[in-house]
């Protein structure tokens, strides 16, 4: 990316962490993070604020959600004395109520799943992904039974190109392991990646923008009501895949129960484990939907079974419960 | 297509899942149009009703039945048929009719069955498990048509490891003389191929099935206690793991109180559990009803909150589909054929005594763990069918007239 930064002026891009990658590369990897940081100092690189621990949190504690967003903050402007402006909720995650949210907490634009029709209310900034061409990328470039196999750096820029003259942007957003994880180094991705840049600059109406140029750039086209939560998630675009079922359901309630109580203990390793375990992933884990489809998404899942995944989350949240009580006792006898 | 079939006894008179297997089988079968003619090894009855004819004969209607008076039973060892032959002798003095030991008695039969081959019509032979395949080889040798041995259970499954030479020779000879086998699962494939020197082009997997039934939910199904219930249902033998059963449940008791564990079966192996659990202290906790069979077989299903298959080496294993039709959660031994066909399970290694007691108590005490299991494991088990299995097996049927 550093070489493309600096081959091409006009090309920018953006990244969204979250905080628990970022303690992973300061404990385990600093050259990455270092990596990231040499990117943004080309001042091409914007970075954006999302929960510190990929949590959905929105969903089920507001006071918590704010918590995650503000430590997240935090971290990017130490990291990388950047102060974002822009927000993403864990797997675009959206609804109003989201948004007058964010909006209130003074950001400018937040980034949404483009699969819905406008209707009304909000306004803070929308920008939508581009799902068909985003997931072209993301989810087909080396699917050989897609009638558009394989998928060119020319074939792509002439997609793109015909957008000019009905939208002025083309979101494209897709999880970093898209490149060399989802689709395999031997699939051509970092050629495609490598010569992407300059085949779209060919073209006089094209350029790259940050999401704070483009929401400054840009009037809003229209306005979008989304009453209930949508996604980047299957084929349901919405959050089944978190909280669809009763072993989701259950482990989610039994986790925001304890909120108060676990913040009353003070204890900060304490805190960080609870929050650690309301990284979205845990519940993805346990879903029944595609487990029983034979889906591919089995690759990135450490366990068996989604009543494995249930079991084990269910028992570290035994154990917190047990410190929790421990702790309490604790207290009580240093005030005695 | 007819096919001469050396089988076991049904349900309700069978004494472990190879009886239900080869009805599930010969029902599939002749509902896809195959002619069997039924063999089975029966024993003469101290008082044999007509009801008990008569429902032989109205669940059977589909099959041509031999019967051929035999002492063999299926999973006896030559200690049991040595203890069978001597009360039959000694009470009913039957003369020499019955061979003298259990090897005896499957040469005995294996000629009668050369009998059967030389006055009955047919296209292939087909016969289950190694009592039978003697028989098999003779009908084979008098008829020159082909022989499929059908293995559900080797030697090593059921002695853990150690296996009698004369049954495995005997099993040995059956699956060589065949021309093509069929495995219960991959596992007992993987067995047939490593143990007894057989290519693995030659063995078929043909998976049992269970056949959706749904039973009402009655008071009568529930226990008057505040108790869960967790079943083992099987033959209280070594293959079995009873005795994993009950160091898991003294694990579960150390940190969960109101828990019954019921074990139902009987076998070589159940003085030592008995013994076994009152050594453990936890015999107040432990019930052992005997041997249950038909619509109470169900009802121990139904009562129950979990059902555990912790076998040391299961090459199928029906029980945890019946568990499963009576949404009941199951957890099973990876060691069995069937966790090749369900995933609405839990999955444990049979010697793991702290998973499974791990597992055990997670599905007691987390009702969405139990709801998910149960319901995602009756939309499960309503996919499975007798048809589909018999289906397989008339290819295997195919493959083998075409061979010869």
């Amino acid at each position: 990316m550093l070489d493309l930064l600096n081959k091409h002026e006009e090309f920018k891009i953006s990244y969204s962490f979250s905080g628990v990658i970022l303690e992973q590369f300061e404990e385990f990897m600093p050259s990455v993070l270092q990596s990231f940081r040499d990117l943004v100092d080309t001042g091409k690189v914007e970075i954006l604020d999302e929960t510190y621990y990929h949590s959905l949190a929105f969903l089920h504690s507001k006071q918590e959600f704010k918590e995650q967003v503000i430590l997240h903050n935090k971290k990017i402007r130490s990291l990388f004395k950047q102060n974002p402006s822009i927000f993403r909720n864990t797997e675009l995650v959206y609804n109003n109520e989201l948004a007058n949210f964010v909006e209130s907490m003074g950001y400018k634009g937040i980034l949404a799943e483009g699969a819905y029709t406008p209707k009304t209310t909000s306004r803070i900034k929308l920008l939508l992904k581009n799902y068909k061409l985003s997931d072209d990328v993301a989810f087909r470039f080396s699917d050989r039974s897609w009638k558009e196999w394989p998928l060119t750096v020319n074939k792509y820029t002439s997609w793109i190109n015909a957008v000019n003259g009905n939208g002025n942007l083309v979101n494209l957003f897709m999880d970093y392991e898209t490149f060399g994880e989802h689709q395999w180094a031997d699939t051509g991705i970092f050629n495609f990646l490598r010569y992407l840049p300059q085949e779209l600059l060919k073209h006089p109406d094209n350029d790259f923008k940050t999401p704070s140029e483009a929401i400054k750039t840009y009037n809003p086209v229209a306005e979008l009501d989304i009453h209930n939560p949508i996604s980047w998630a299957d084929i349901e675009r919405d959050t089944s895949a978190w909280d669809g079922n009763d072993m989701q359901k259950s482990a989610i309630n039994e986790i925001y129960l304890i909120e108060e109580a676990i913040k009353k203990s003070k204890d900060k390793k304490l805190i960080n484990d609870w929050r650690n375990l309301q990284t979205s992933d845990h519940f993805y884990y346990m879903c029944t939907k595609w487990f029983n489809d034979g889906d591919v998404h089995k690759y990135f899942n450490p366990y068996d079974n989604p009543y494995d995944a249930f079991i084990t989350f269910m028992n570290i949240l035994n154990d917190i419960n047990f410190r929790l009580k421990e702790n309490n006792t604790l207290k009580k006898e240093v005030v005695v | 297509m007819k096919v001469l079939m050396f089988g076991w006894e049904f349900p309700p008179f069978n004494t472990g899942g190879l009886g239900t297997a080869c009805y599930g089988l010969t029902k599939g079968l002749s509902k896809q149009g195959i002619n069997i003619t039924f063999v089975i090894p029966t024993a003469p009855k101290p008082i044999e009703s007509d009801f008990v004819n008569l429902i032989i004969a109205s669940c059977t209607s589909f099959l041509d039945i031999k019967r051929v008076s035999s002492l063999l039973v299926p999973y006896t060892s030559s200690e049991g048929y040595a203890k069978t032959y001597k009360s039959r002798y000694f009470n009913k003095n039957f003369g020499n009719i019955y061979g003298q030991n259990l090897f005896d008695e499957v040469n005995r039969y294996a000629m009668k069955a050369r009998e059967i081959a030389i006055n009955e019509t047919f296209d292939l032979i087909h016969c289950h498990d190694w009592m039978t395949y003697l028989a098999g080889i003779e009908a084979k040798k008098a008829s020159k048509k082909p022989l499929v041995v059908q293995v559900h259970a080797t030697e090593f499954d059921r002695t853990g490891g150690h296996p009698n030479q004369a049954v495995y020779d005997i099993e040995r000879m059956g699956m060589h003389a065949a021309d093509l086998i069929i495995a219960v699962s991959n596992f007992t494939k993987n067995k047939i191929v490593k143990h007894y020197g057989i290519s693995s082009e030659k063995v078929f997997v043909v998976h049992n099935a269970v056949e959706f039934r749904s039973f009402p939910d009655t008071e009568e199904f529930k226990i008057k206690s505040q108790d869960k219930i967790v079943l083992f249902l099987g033959r209280i033998t070594l293959q079995k793991g009873p005795d994993y059963f009950l160091d898991a449940a003294k694990k579960v008791l150390e940190n969960e109180k109101n828990i019954k564990f019921i074990v139902v079966g009987s076998g070589d192996m159940e003085i030592d559990m008995v013994e076994r659990a009152a050594k453990l202290g936890i015999a107040n906790h432990v019930l052992f009803t005997g041997f249950l069979r038909g619509d109470d077989v169900d009802k121990a299903y139904k009562m129950a909150d979990l059902y555990v298959m912790p076998s040391v080496s299961e090459p199928f294993g029906i029980t945890p589909l019946e568990a499963m039709r009576n949404g009941t959660p199951v957890i099973i031994s990876k060691q069995s054929g069937v966790s090749e066909v369900i995933k609405n399970c839990l999955k444990v290694d049979f010697w793991d005594i702290d998973e499974i007691a791990n597992k055990i108590i997670a599905v007691l005490k987390y009702n969405a763990l139990h709801h998910c299991l149960k319901e995602h494991g009756l939309i499960e088990i309503k996919k499975f069918s007798w048809n589909d299995s018999a289906k397989k097996c008339i290819e295997v049927y195919e493959r083998a007239l075409n061979k010869s």
